[in-house]
């Protein structure tokens, strides 16, 4: 690079107005009770919580404290609808219900879209074009395994589990929800899921949609709560399944307390992804997929690539074209349709970002942000780069779970590998390379769940995903997700 | 441009992944554009507009009414930027000239056998030189495709730099003829080696060829431009000509210039649409946004 040529400026001219998408045909309840045997119940210590908007820090409902006594309610009436109905119905009926969910869930997409935003603070762009589209495509996926279940395991014979237990995350809240229940009531079971505390609003509408399709009461509750609620679950001694995607700290804990246990678990915890990058790389679709890798819903992505490996010889140009792309991001209101990076998802989260910073410029990193305006309100941080890191720094090997990437570089392909692996997680990666044999050798040798070539951060229904080491156990999607809540004689 | 050009090693030019750019493209697309920063889109895609008539069936009538539009685009709305240049074949560049006299639109001709390039050199080195007696501001050169698609690459930038010094004063435009280039690695190419050679704008398309003008060429090429400008420190433009008739793809073109080359490309002298019908989609458009209501396509003088 010519060191004299004067930087690209691109906030000197042109703005755009804001384009806010509309809220108006988007209602919200001032309080939410717990769905469970088809209604809405109010918890048994009339506790309830607040859920607020992470963008302007306003309260947009109040939703109940589930305690063990609701949690115990929610278990039997799954139990019931287990025995009652939902086990002994043929396949192809229940397929015929887990359809009318996919379609009820596209024809409200819109609805479903700006809550995830008001309530989640992602960008109404992501929650249009990949949250809910995809929650639908999960529907749609399982609903057509539900009769087929004896070709997916041939030989086989294949039962449901009982009552499955699941515990959902605030990053993904209603596309994590359609992981979860999709394959469940695919494979016969039925489900109490608990939302997280700071998402819980598209779980709420989704129950109305549960209702709508007219699915018998009981074969979907869902409790609404924090960790209390979601232990009182794990440690229910009438539920056969536990499905957690959350940190791996508390995926621990769940694995402590269901030892000994007959009850089967599959856990999703965290990542610390390696994005490498070669010399021979397409660098500017590269840059792009860095991005997007690191940056899509504000980093709060387990499998995002949050950490940066680029070959030494285009360090340099990769890096300068990061930050120039970097100051092209818009970061503001959610409901902005052009809005790049959304609100940060809650005040905690913030403050363990926050922490983190902290951390790196301790351990001697280098510091990049562009200059973008945030709101004065809500819970705000800027793309970040952190150069200048190595391997053993704290923010190279924890999970922070934001809009953070550190940025390392290697110089041959067995280093990138190295670095690549030396983690304690194990959820996901990246090669970017325009040579065919060096991403074979890569994904082959990269020791993850999932494995991006010149791509990030791509789901699909049919696609399995989970992690190695302490990223998790189990698979959940593709034909590998059905797997999970089945038993098979 | 100082000194001759040389020509680059083009085996350093990046590779570009066809996929990666189509995400890049459909991000730009799902920009949503409105108010004041919408006619202020559309006010400045009116200004960088290369109005253009390349037909055989051209005549001196013809091209006097398109100079006669490109001065008076639409009488009854205030503010209206004039197009920045009229284009047509090198017969007719006199006329235009006469046409559009005391005025600051620009006359543009295609020269170097538009649109194939298929003549002898010392032929098309002519042509762009009486083309520029004639008056002509701004040269359209066709690269010679089949030499390109050979691997010919020296006798490609040779024939450019030629071009270049022919045009003398004139503004050199080079038509890469994209649709015909087959791949996005060649469109980069091309679009280093016309750079190196002199070019003061690259061009996708003579618009005689589908595809013409793709948003996915046109992020190339853009690409292209950036990074030989952090490399020499030169300014060139762009020029996506054929396909673009809706306001619509106009700003989504701005968009994706604002946000590859920022500030200081967002003018006619640094990007043009080649384009005849643009014009009065995005009148029409400006109308809407003035009148709060959209009007009959007869209320639009067509050239």
């Amino acid at each position: 690079m010519n060191r004299e040529t004067s930087p690209l400026a691109f906030d000197t001219g042109w703005r755009y107005d804001p384009a806010p998408e509309s809220t108006d045909h988007v209602t919200i309840d001032e309080r939410y009770g717990l769905f469970i045997d088809g209604g809405f119940v109010s918890p048994r210590n009339r506790r309830y919580s607040e859920s607020i908007n992470p963008a302007n820090e306003k309260v947009l409902a109040r939703v109940a404290e589930a305690g063990a006594a609701d949690v115990d309610r929610a278990v039997k009436a799954a139990r019931q609808a287990y025995e009652g109905v939902w086990s002994g119905l043929a396949a192809a009926e229940r397929g015929k219900y887990i359809y009318r969910i996919a379609r009820i869930l596209q024809e409200r997409a819109r609805e479903f879209a700006v809550i995830e935003s008001l309530d989640g603070g992602k960008p109404i762009r992501e929650s249009r074009d990949v949250d809910i589209p995809l929650a639908a495509a999960h529907f749609f996926y399982y609903a057509g395994w539900a009769d087929k279940l004896e070709y997916a395991f041939p030989g086989r014979r294949p039962r449901p589990l009982g009552v499955a237990g699941q515990i959902i995350p605030w990053n993904f809240p209603l596309l994590m929800l359609a992981w979860k229940i999709a394959p469940a009531l695919a494979c016969g079971n039925t489900v109490v899921l608990k939302p997280a505390e700071t998402t819980p609003l598209t779980a709420m509408k989704f129950a109305e949609v549960v209702r709508d399709a007219g699915l018998p009461p009981g074969v979907v509750n869902i409790v609404t709560g924090a960790g209390r609620t979601g232990a009182a679950i794990v440690e229910h001694p009438d539920v056969d399944k536990i499905a957690f995607t959350g940190s791996t700290e508390v995926g621990r804990l769940i694995m402590r307390s269901l030892a000994g246990t007959r009850k089967r678990y599959t856990l999703e915890l965290g990542g610390k992804a390696a994005n490498l990058i070669f010399e021979d790389a397409a660098i500017d679709q590269a840059v792009e997929g860095i991005v997007n890798g690191i940056f899509f819903n504000q980093g709060h992505v387990c499998c995002a690539g949050s950490r940066l490996l680029v070959q030494e010889s285009v360090a340099d140009e990769v890096i300068s074209k990061l930050k120039e792309r970097m100051e092209t991001l818009i970061v503001g209101d959610p409901l902005d349709k052009n809005t790049d990076i959304g609100a940060i998802n809650s005040a905690g989260q913030l403050e363990t970002i926050r922490d983190y910073l902290e951390i790196g410029k301790a351990e001697g990193a280098d510091i990049y942000q562009p200059s973008c305006r945030l709101p004065r309100k809500g819970y705000w941080c800027r793309p970040t780069l952190l150069t200048g890191v190595a391997q053993s720094n704290r923010v190279v090997q924890e999970e922070i779970f934001g809009p953070v990437l550190a940025v390392q570089t290697f110089r041959r392909m067995e280093e990138g590998l190295e670095k690549a692996n030396n983690t304690p997680y194990g959820l996901s990666g990246g090669v970017w390379t325009d040579k065919g044999a060096k991403t074979f050798r890569m994904t082959g040798a990269m020791r993850a769940g999932v494995i991006w070539a010149n791509t990030f951060n791509k789901f699909d229904p049919t696609s399995p995903f989970g992690g190695y080491k302490e990223s998790g156990v189990g698979r959940e999607g593709g034909l590998h997700g059905l797997d999970a809540y089945l038993a098979l004689d | 441009m100082t000194g001759t050009p040389v020509l680059p090693d083009l085996a350093r030019v990046p590779r570009v992944d066809e996929v990666g750019v189509a995400e890049r493209v459909a991000r730009f697309r799902t920009r949503s554009i409105k108010k004041s920063s919408k006619i202020h889109a559309l006010k400045l895609a009116l200004s960088m507009i290369d109005l253009t008539t390349l037909e055989g069936q051209d005549t001196a009538g013809k091209v006097r009414q398109l100079c006669q539009k490109a001065l008076h685009l639409h009488e009854g709305l205030p503010e209206l930027p004039h197009v920045a240049a009229v284009c047509v074949y090198p017969t007719l560049v006199g006329v235009a000239k006469r046409a559009l006299a005391g005025t600051d639109i620009a006359v543009a001709s295609v020269a170097t056998a538009f649109p194939s390039g298929m003549s002898f050199p010392e032929v098309r080195l002519a042509e762009t030189r009486m083309a520029v007696e004639q008056g002509a501001d701004e040269i359209d050169m066709v690269i010679s495709r089949g030499a390109f698609l050979a691997g010919d690459y020296r006798r490609v930038f040779d024939e450019i730099a030629a071009v270049k010094e022919a045009c003398g004063e004139a503004h050199l435009k080079v038509i890469l003829e994209t649709g015909e280039l087959g791949t996005l690695d060649r469109v980069r190419r091309a679009s280093v080696l016309a750079m190196h050679a002199g070019a003061d704008f690259i061009k996708t398309s003579t618009g005689k060829i589908q595809p013409a003008a793709t948003m996915d060429v046109t992020l190339t090429m853009l690409q292209a431009i950036r990074d030989y400008y952090y490399e020499t420190g030169r300014m060139v433009g762009m020029k996506p000509a054929g396909g673009i008739s809706k306001a619509k793809a106009a700003i989504h073109y701005l968009v994706m210039l604002h946000e590859t080359l920022g500030d200081a490309w967002m003018t006619k002298e640094w990007f043009r649409f080649g384009a005849s019908s643009l014009a009065n989609d995005l009148l029409m458009q400006i109308a809407k946004q003035q009148t709060g209501v959209y009007q009959s396509a007869d209320y639009f003088s067509k050239d």
